[in-house]
């Protein structure tokens, strides 16, 4: 009102509203479909969406991002025709149906300089609880160790705990993070830190020079492989979640995104395809 | 009035500290800043390219380009701010020339706003997700997210704005009273072409906070990555794409720092095309229809 | 319209009387946003509080939503302590460098010096948390495990407000009148003499708001501090230890948060903006005390 003059102003606005106008007709797909949810399968879903769309034209697929209890809420509320949980769900959660797209695996990771090759269930168990605290305690340099923990009520935490046997009150972090991304960064910026993340987001950063690796566990070495075989013991299925048996649009994208023509998509994003299993 | 001050020759051991303090600080905020940007440059210049800026993503964006995405900030930018400035400015008009400074409603609305300020900005999105998607019925929108936006840019403008017409004399005030001008073209006339400067500082902030929002626009405008075919389409911004490649998306790195490299280009632009706009518009205001009386109004170097 | 070029000279009541009512509405509508924000955060937050009692967010042993319990008081006070330290990092910087711009550099220094401000203003706060969790927390690592602290929250939050500052200090102090500057130059005053005596003075309101607006984005700020503090709920009793802020406490949680938890973390927000208007409201009393 002020650099812009009045009129101008009254024109720019009547102008956005004319295009908006304008595009509506062509925009109006016949039918819409939206998933909300967790961000770790969201860039998936997009990918599977683009493709989807594009072979079923009049359809639209819009991904939303926001987290897995988002997919749940928006599940059961309507706002979603679809949730993104990458979980299991939970014994409160049997009002929903889970139909699993893709396995993800979890695995220990330290940084490339670090000596250590490898540490027994104790060890770790050990390490998160505060009761060894130098790397020279279990046979490498003189270092305090930095443990990274994950945030309250991620999957990966939940799983990491069932695993160890332990309650997140046990655990004495150094450092408490959000995502996958901000693991690996954190542990490729500190020679002393030892995380857990997505064993396919840490393979796919190794590989490309990060300087991380990741440790076995139980003796299982944590590939992606070893996830898909089923040997590797912590792994979550990447579940897309309705309130009923799928119906139309929902049910045609469920059995696409299990479906062979994606599993191209699904390895693009690090994660191991189920489809028909 | 700089290079007048500046033609002192007077120097005093305080004005040498002083100098150099300043300089100092100067000289350390470019430093951090060169730090950040090489490390932004050396990131992202072999991801960028004609094609990058101009494409649409591919592969969760580490392949691809940001066209789409390009387009969907543009929007909800130009929907914030055209919300956000009117109600922004036209408060701050009230608060600073037709409120006196005890006023209760005044301190209200001036409280609620510094309250505002710093309320997060996830609350900000979580808020607007219930109020503007869900309320309202815009869904994941572009409308809705700039509406959103619009709410966390208010106290900026209001505040950045009220400043400046509070730093007006009041001896412009009473030449306009006497003059017999009116409280109304007073303040369009020549009280806010005088503080010109500070709202266009103001606008630059509010551009600069908005453009970078991530966390309210997650959950307002949303995700979807191809280009909005209506203001009601749901559109990723630059900085909520940014934010899923670094943390969301392995191997998203390059892409990240090629798609901040083109935000910042985009400030760069959007800077020089606002303070030409506010110098413009305070010369033409000011100097050709007051131009008896106000000469001593300095317009910002630009 | 209103004031089209022929009325300018015809003071009109009615016309200043509507004006004053559609200023009056705005402003109106801008304290709306604030209620509506609060009272959603009341609705979101009532499941929390109707059966946690208020003791209960300050006196349980920890912050472990999964074990139901729910202590608030450490990452209150990493806000606090963020916040603080920023904002006495950043106001002098920032002063500094406004006066930087409006009396010590050549007319083409400043115009670059402060277009470098405006960008470092638009920086998204994922590209500095970003930069600070590669280059910083590293950096901190080194002089002190684990790096990733309350100082690198500090450090990143100072160059976040940094802009904000500058720029407002800047627009206050060219909004000084020429004369001032003059009538200090001629009474033979030093350039730091006028600016201490004359020009800060001045500006100081529109400083002031500055650094009110800085300080509630410190207080509000989330991404960049999520990535760079450590996220460790604790007191911290020294810069190098990892601390959480309230807003990244939400960030971090709420994607995943279901029932309770979340219903717990709509209390840490809605417990922010008390904090935040109580700070205001100390602030406001200490301002008129001082004045009168």
């Amino acid at each position: 009102m002020r650099i812009f003059s009045t009129k101008k102003y009254a024109l720019f606005i009547a102008a956005l509203l004319l295009v908006n106008g304008w595009a509506q007709p062509g925009n109006a797909a016949p039918e819409k479909l939206v998933l909300t949810g967790a961000s770790t399968i969201a860039p998936l879903a997009a990918e599977i969406a683009r493709r989807f769309e594009a072979q079923h034209p009049g359809t639209r697929i819009d991904v939303q991002t926001g987290g897995s209890s988002r997919g749940i809420n928006d599940t059961r509320n309507g706002t979603a025709g679809i949730g993104m949980v990458s979980r299991a769900l939970k014994p409160a959660e049997q009002d929903l149906q889970a139909h699993t797209i893709a396995l993800d695996g979890v695995g220990l990771i330290l940084n490339a300089s670090n000596p250590i090759s490898g540490l027994s269930r104790q060890q770790v168990i050990d390490i998160y609880t505060g009761k060894i605290i130098n790397w020279k305690t279990l046979g490498g340099r003189d270092a305090p160790i930095t443990a990274i923990n994950k945030a309250e009520g991620r999957s990966t935490l939940e799983l990491f705990l069932g695993y160890l046997k332990l309650k997140n009150s046990d655990i004495r972090p150094h450092v408490i993070i959000g995502d996958n991304a901000q693991g690996i960064k954190t542990v490729a910026g500190n020679p002393n830190a030892i995380g857990y993340v997505s064993i396919g987001a840490a393979e796919y950063e190794a590989r490309h020079g990060t300087p991380i690796k990741l440790l076995p566990l139980d003796g299982v070495a944590a590939t992606v492989v070893n996830v898909r075989n089923g040997t590797f013991p912590l792994s979550r299925p990447l579940n897309l979640v309705t309130r009923a048996a799928p119906q139309g649009l929902a049910r045609d994208f469920i059995a696409f995104a299990r479906s062979e023509q994606v599993h191209d998509l699904v390895e693009a994003q690090y994660f191991v395809p189920v489809g028909f299993r | 009035m700089a290079e007048m001050v500046s033609m002192k020759s007077m120097r005093t051991p305080r004005d040498c500290f002083a100098k150099l303090a300043i300089y100092c600080a100067a000289l350390l905020v470019c430093a951090a800043f060169a730090w950040i940007l090489s490390d932004i440059a050396r990131g992202g210049m072999a991801h960028l390219s004609l094609d990058f800026v101009i494409g649409s993503p591919r592969d969760a964006g580490r392949a691809g380009g940001i066209g789409s995405i390009l387009v969907s900030t543009a929007l909800v930018l130009a929907i914030a701010l055209m919300a956000a400035l009117p109600l922004g400015w036209t408060t701050a008009a009230l608060l600073a020339e037709y409120v006196s400074a005890g006023s209760r409603f005044g301190g209200a609305v001036r409280y609620s706003l510094q309250v505002l300020a710093a309320v997060p900005s996830i609350v900000f999105g979580l808020f607007g997700n219930a109020f503007f998607s869900i309320y309202l019925g815009l869904g994941f929108s572009i409308l809705s997210g700039g509406l959103t936006l619009a709410c966390m840019l208010l106290p900026i403008l209001v505040s950045t704005a009220e400043s400046g017409l509070r730093a007006i004399p009041d001896a412009h005030r009473l030449s306009a009273a006497a003059l017999g001008m009116s409280r109304t073209s007073t303040l369009f006339r020549l009280l806010l072409p005088i503080a010109a400067p500070s709202l266009a500082a103001g606008l630059l902030l509010g551009i600069g906070r908005a453009i970078a929002e991530t966390a309210a626009l997650l959950f307002t405008s949303g995700y979807v990555d191809r280009t909005p075919g209506s203001l009601l389409d749901s559109g990723r911004t630059l900085a909520v794409h940014i934010f899923d490649l670094s943390m969301n998306v392995p191997g998203g790195d390059a892409a990240a720092y090629a798609s901040a490299l083109v935000l910042i280009a985009a400030l760069l632009l959007i800077n020089m095309v606002a303070m030409r706009l506010a110098t413009d518009w305070q010369r033409r205001k000011i100097m050709a229809e007051n131009s008896n009386g106000y000469s001593n109004i300095d317009a910002p170097r630009a | 319209m209103i004031w089209s070029r022929h009325n300018i000279l015809s003071p009109s009541v009615s016309v200043d009387t509507l004006t004053l009512w559609l200023l009056r509405g705005a402003a109106g509508a801008a304290m709306g946003v604030v209620l509506l924000i609060l009272l959603f955060l009341a609705i979101e937050s009532w499941p929390a509080l109707r059966h946690i009692s208020i003791e209960r967010f300050l006196t349980d042993p920890s912050w472990n939503p999964g074990e139901n319990l729910y202590n608030l008081a450490p990452m209150l006070s990493g806000t606090l302590y963020a916040a603080a330290g920023a904002l006495l990092l950043a106001t002098p910087l920032g002063i500094a460098s406004a006066l930087f711009i409006a009396y010590y550099a050549s007319p083409h220094a400043a115009s670059i010096y402060r277009r470098l401000v405006e960008l470092l203003a638009g920086i998204p706060s994922v590209v500095y948390g970003f930069w600070g969790l590669t280059t910083l927390v590293p950096l901190i690592n080194q002089l002190h495990p684990p790096g990733a602290s309350l100082l690198a929250g500090i450090l990143v939050l100072t160059l976040m407000i940094l802009p904000t500052i500058a720029l407002t200090a800047y627009a206050a102090l060219l909004a000084v009148p020429g004369e001032y500057m003059l009538g200090a130059t001629a009474l033979g005053l030093s350039r730091w003499g006028t600016i201490r005596g004359v020009a800060l003075p001045a500006a100081k309101t529109g400083i002031a708001a500055g650094v009110i607006l800085a300080a509630g984005r410190a207080i509000g700020e989330t991404m960049a501090l999520l990535m760079v503090t450590g996220n460790v709920v604790q007191n911290a009793s020294s810069l190098f230890e990892p601390i959480r802020t309230l807003a990244a406490n939400i960030a971090l949680e709420m994607p995943y948060a279901m029932n309770d938890h979340r219903a717990a973390l709509f209390v840490s927000g809605l417990a922010l903006m008390l904090l935040v208007m109580l700070l205001w409201s100390i602030a406001a009393r200490l301002a008129r005390n001082g004045n009168g």
